[in-house]
């Protein structure tokens, strides 16, 4: 049902020539629009474009900046979880814990150790890392929805360890600040959010590039055999165990390094990223954009962050102010159109956005 | 000796709320292969309406007394209803993709106690309770709180429900056979979707129950607070053995006591993480549960 999509490299030639009578120039530029993309991208810090409506000033502005990059952020964040949701079947609502245990671990290795900014990268990276392959050897001896649970518990211990403030480390509520002192200083201040917002698109690119490298590998092979049936990968002499633990233990990996930026882009740790409804809002973005395709998680994690950060606003706005209580007071609140938009994507639109073009033409295919 | 007692006491009542909340979950997951992520919202629309009859919007209803009673009563009607209309409208539309059951739930948990949050405030609001059940009674030297009397008589009197329902009813037997081979009873030619509608039904009411009296135990209700004793009940379900109700009493008591004692005599707080631990714990050494049954 949805080879295509997931695996272009495979199918993308023969349909599309078949559907096209003459595959022209025009097609195989359409083909190359990831790269097109790439580099609308990475010039959009020189760009002075307005854009009313879609963001606040131009797009070169440091608002506009910051939201762009936070945008990218997500996308990526969001296609690291895909690899486990979307490639290898496996549901966990504990990958917050890993992007929070890189944002906090680089922090506290600053703050607490003072050691520079990279080493404190670095043994923040590994920390979450370690994290993932400790957790998820754990969690999943247990099999399909008790997996979820049990990694929904353990992040939760998380978000708990963090909101208690252990020996005033990690800040409690309040979070914590990165030391600006002790970060470059072409990384911090309101004048270099350009940098911060390069360091959030090389980001989703290596994620786009690792996910991609990673399914497409034997062992990506593997995993798409267990999202299938797994009973049969067994048969068949594998054991899913290690398989599922390395997809858990990269997907982990990922979300570190998300944390990390995430660090840099909001200049501290705070516990709303521990949170359950942190990984919610990942599987939102997921299911969103369209779970298992290629740039469905990217698309959802950057729609969703643009309508979040949006939808404040809306929710805060005159026009929702003046509206009788009946629709004022569910607009007023960003989780219950979030948690409603979901509830209708998954009835409404199976496959997410992604599968949505398809869905469309087939249709018109049948009618011919 | 007091001290343990009172401890004892308030773990087993942690322990029945968490069994009111986990003996739905654990039997919609059992029967369906669904996470309903939606159950926490369940218990705060029992515990919300609970609390809006008893403060005196319900004519009959109140803090004191049999006002107390209906207004219960009304609270776990409401939350009954709201679980029999999420089976029907945002289930069972994905009959055939349980995957996306679970997605569709999520959805739900997040909307419902932002639309509670909406319209009576995130703030905690004060539970009020009947002047009866506020006082204390003296138990081997200690004064234990009556509200723990009251979670502990009302999961026990669930627990027995549930088992003469499953044991001795014919649409009980229809349950614990879809538990075993959902495939099996529908080749059977039982219909098993008017089960599900069922064990959700018991299964709200039951939840709904808990938020009543949670508002009880905690003498507050807020709208955060069905999803974070949602996360325990998980726990208790992994704990207990997907899909069992004894595997879940016996784990709810486990998990409160293990809470409570941790919580005491260790940091405040640590008891939710030796929870966690001990749930580790059983993974490595027991991957199916205390009953032995596997997800």
């Amino acid at each position: 049902m949805s080879t295509a999509t997931r695996t272009p490299g495979r199918t993308d030639g023969a349909p599309a020539a078949a559907a096209a009578p003459a595959p022209g120039a025009m097609t195989r530029l359409l083909r190359r629009w990831p790269a097109a993309a790439l580099v609308l991208l990475v010039v959009a810090p020189y760009s002075t474009l307005p854009l009313p409506g879609l963001l606040d000033g131009p797009v070169g502005s440091p608002g506009s900046l910051q939201l762009l990059a936070t945008c990218l952020m997500f996308g990526a964040l969001a296609t690291g979880y895909d690899l486990l949701l979307g490639r290898t079947g496996l549901l966990s609502f504990g990958h917050a814990l890993y992007f929070a245990a890189g944002s906090y671990a680089t922090n506290m290795f600053l703050l607490e150790a003072g050691l520079p900014f990279a080493a404190a990268a670095v043994l923040g990276l590994c920390s979450g890392t370690v994290l993932a392959l400790v957790l998820g050897s754990v969690s999943l001896r247990v099999t399909g929805i008790g997996f979820s649970m049990v990694t929904l518990a353990f992040a939760q211990a998380g978000s708990i360890l963090v909101s208690r403030n252990p020996g005033g480390r990690t800040g409690g509520e309040e979070g914590r600040a990165a030391p600006a002192d002790a970060l470059p200083s072409w990384l911090v201040g309101i004048d270099h959010t350009a940098n911060l917002y390069w360091i959030a698109l090389a980001y989703l690119v290596l994620t786009l590039v690792v996910v991609r490298w990673a399914v497409r590998s034997p062992t990506g092979r593997v995993w798409e055999g267990i999202r299938e049936n797994e009973r049969r990968v067994e048969v068949l002499g594998l054991k899913p165990y290690g398989f599922k633990l390395t997809a858990f233990v990269l997907a982990g990996a990922l979300a570190a390094v998300g944390g990390l930026v995430h660090l840099l882009l909001t200049g501290g740790s705070t516990p709303q990223t521990t949170t359950s409804d942190f990984t919610l809002s990942l599987l939102v973005m997921v299911v969103l954009g369209g779970s298992g395709t290629r740039w469905g998680p990217m698309i959802g994690g950057i729609l969703y962050t643009w309508a979040d950060h949006r939808l404040g606003d809306l929710a805060g706005s005159g026009a929702v102010a003046g509206l009788p209580a009946v629709l004022r007071v569910p607009l007023s609140q960003p989780l219950f159109l979030l948690g409603v938009l979901f509830v209708a994507v998954v009835h409404l639109l199976p496959g997410g956005l992604a599968r949505l073009p398809s869905r469309l033409r087939r249709p018109r295919e049948e009618n011919r | 000796m007091s001290t343990v007692v009172l401890l004892t006491m308030t773990g087993l009542g942690l322990g029945a709320l968490y069994f009111l909340i986990a003996s739905g979950l654990s039997l919609i997951f059992g029967l369906m292969d669904v996470l309903n992520f939606a159950h926490g919202a369940l218990l705060s629309v029992g515990a919300y309406g609970t609390w809006w009859a008893a403060s005196g919007n319900l004519p009959g209803a109140g803090p004191g007394g049999w006002g107390f009673v209906l207004a219960v009563l009304f609270g776990t009607a409401v939350g009954t209803l709201a679980a029999v209309v999420l089976e029907l409208a945002v289930v069972r539309p994905l009959y055939t993709r349980p995957r996306e059951q679970v997605l569709a739930t999520v959805g739900v948990g997040l909307a419902v106690p932002a639309l509670l949050s909406g319209v009576w405030g995130p703030d905690a609001r004060t539970f009020p309770g009947p002047e009866a059940l506020s006082g204390t009674f003296g138990l081997l030297g200690a004064d234990v709180p009556v509200d723990r009397l009251v979670l502990i008589a009302a999961a026990l009197v669930v627990l027995v429900a549930l088992r003469l329902f499953l044991g001795r009813t014919r649409h009980g037997l229809v349950v614990r056979a879809g538990v075993e081979d959902r495939a099996m009873v529908t080749a059977l030619g039982i219909d098993v979707r008017k089960a599900f509608t069922l064990v959700f039904a018991i299964g709200g009411c039951a939840a709904a129950l808990g938020g009543a009296l949670g508002g009880l135990y905690f003498g507050s209700v807020d709208p955060r607070q069905g999803t974070s004793l949602l996360i325990f009940a998980f726990v208790v379900v992994v704990t207990g053995g997907m899909g069992s109700v004894t595997g879940a009493a016996v784990a709810a008591v486990v998990i409160g006591l293990v809470q409570q004692f941790a919580n005491y005599y260790t940091a405040a707080g640590l008891g939710d993480l030796a929870v966690v631990v001990l749930l580790a714990v059983l993974l490595l050494v027991r991957p199916r549960g205390l009953t032995g049954r596997l997800a």
